[in-house]
């Protein structure tokens, strides 16, 4: 993936997904690299003392952070579709910022297998990884 | 580890008819985890190694404007909470659970405008991971939505269901 991203793409793709909005999910694009932003929100606490972010949070972001990456790469107006997806915690989410950056292994005509990081205050130390394939288009 | 937490669901409707899991799961009164809240998730039953849950559609929720269908995060949090609510339920005891590893499979889009229903089965407990398999789905858990495979680790902490610990 070298390609320019567009951000009026991504902010497109993500406007697709109402869920991304609930949770508060924001981007940033710096020439070939898209990085989701979930600022901290009380609501999407799973343990409130001392509080954690919900682990179906995390995943959840991981896994739209893989669906605007597949669309960047695409170009395509619908929303891949997530086959299965695998998500290993590393680190409790803690409340504050955290960020999630995909990459495409494959890129195929009908699948895009993708790997996914989510981190915190430091790159180097990820909170969780996600590991998936999601469908390009709509079976049938 | 990961993300240490309460079994993560509001549990004042459910259904327990184990004497022994009810007296248990009695010691999270008041507590609630503001995203299972958030999205609406209710745990509606609990037995000895498994619990149910359900969750209504809402527009906020929707994974695709096109189709409305449900996003898959929301079915992550559904079926991460409900299995780590089994996983308490084959413990008997409300230890302090962290999510090691989830895998989701999803079978078929939920149906816009349906309860999708949750149950999580706890198969195998260690000293320290419990394994776990949730399913999604509408009516019929042979037809599942999405399924889920799951382990997590207890974090050797004592039980957090006295009252300091839950009411925030």
């Amino acid at each position: 993936m070298s390609d320019v991203i567009s951000p009026e793409g991504v902010a497109a793709s993500i406007a697709r997904i109402p869920y991304a909005r609930f949770l508060g999910i924001e981007f940033d694009v710096k020439g070939d690299e898209l990085t989701l932003v979930l600022p901290f929100a009380a609501h999407l606490v799973g343990r409130p003392n001392p509080p954690y972010l919900h682990g179906g949070v995390i995943g959840a972001l991981l896994e739209i952070s893989s669906i605007a990456q597949i669309a960047a790469a695409t170009g395509a107006k619908t929303t891949p579709k997530p086959i299965d997806v695998t998500v290993s915690y590393l680190r409790g989410g803690k409340p504050i910022e955290t960020y999630a950056r995909a990459h495409i292994s494959r890129l195929g005509r009908r699948i895009a297998n993708v790997r996914a990081e989510a981190w915190q205050s430091s790159r180097d130390n990820p909170i969780a990884l996600l590991h998936g394939n999601f469908m390009l288009r709509r079976e049938g | 580890m990961s993300d240490e937490k309460l079994p993560g669901v509001e549990y004042s409707g459910a259904q327990i008819d184990d004497p022994e899991l009810a007296a248990e799961f009695a010691k999270l009164k008041g507590f609630f985890a503001p995203q299972t809240s958030a999205i609406g998730l209710r745990v509606t039953r609990i037995e000895r190694s498994k619990a149910w849950s359900e969750i209504d559609w809402r527009e906020d929720l929707v994974g695709d404007v096109e189709t409305g269908v449900i996003a898959g995060g929301v079915l992550t949090t559904m079926l991460d909470s409900t299995c780590g609510a089994a996983t308490q339920a084959a413990l008997g005891k409300l230890t302090a659970m962290a999510t090691l590893d989830l895998r989701i499979d999803y079978m078929r889009p939920a149906e816009p405008q349906r309860v999708i229903h949750c149950m999580a089965h706890c198969y195998k407990t260690t000293r320290s991971v419990c394994f776990v398999r949730g399913i999604a789905y509408h009516d019929d858990p042979d037809d599942p939505i999405a399924t889920a495979a799951g382990t997590f680790m207890m974090t050797g902490e004592e039980s957090y269901g006295s009252p300091d610990v839950v009411v925030a």
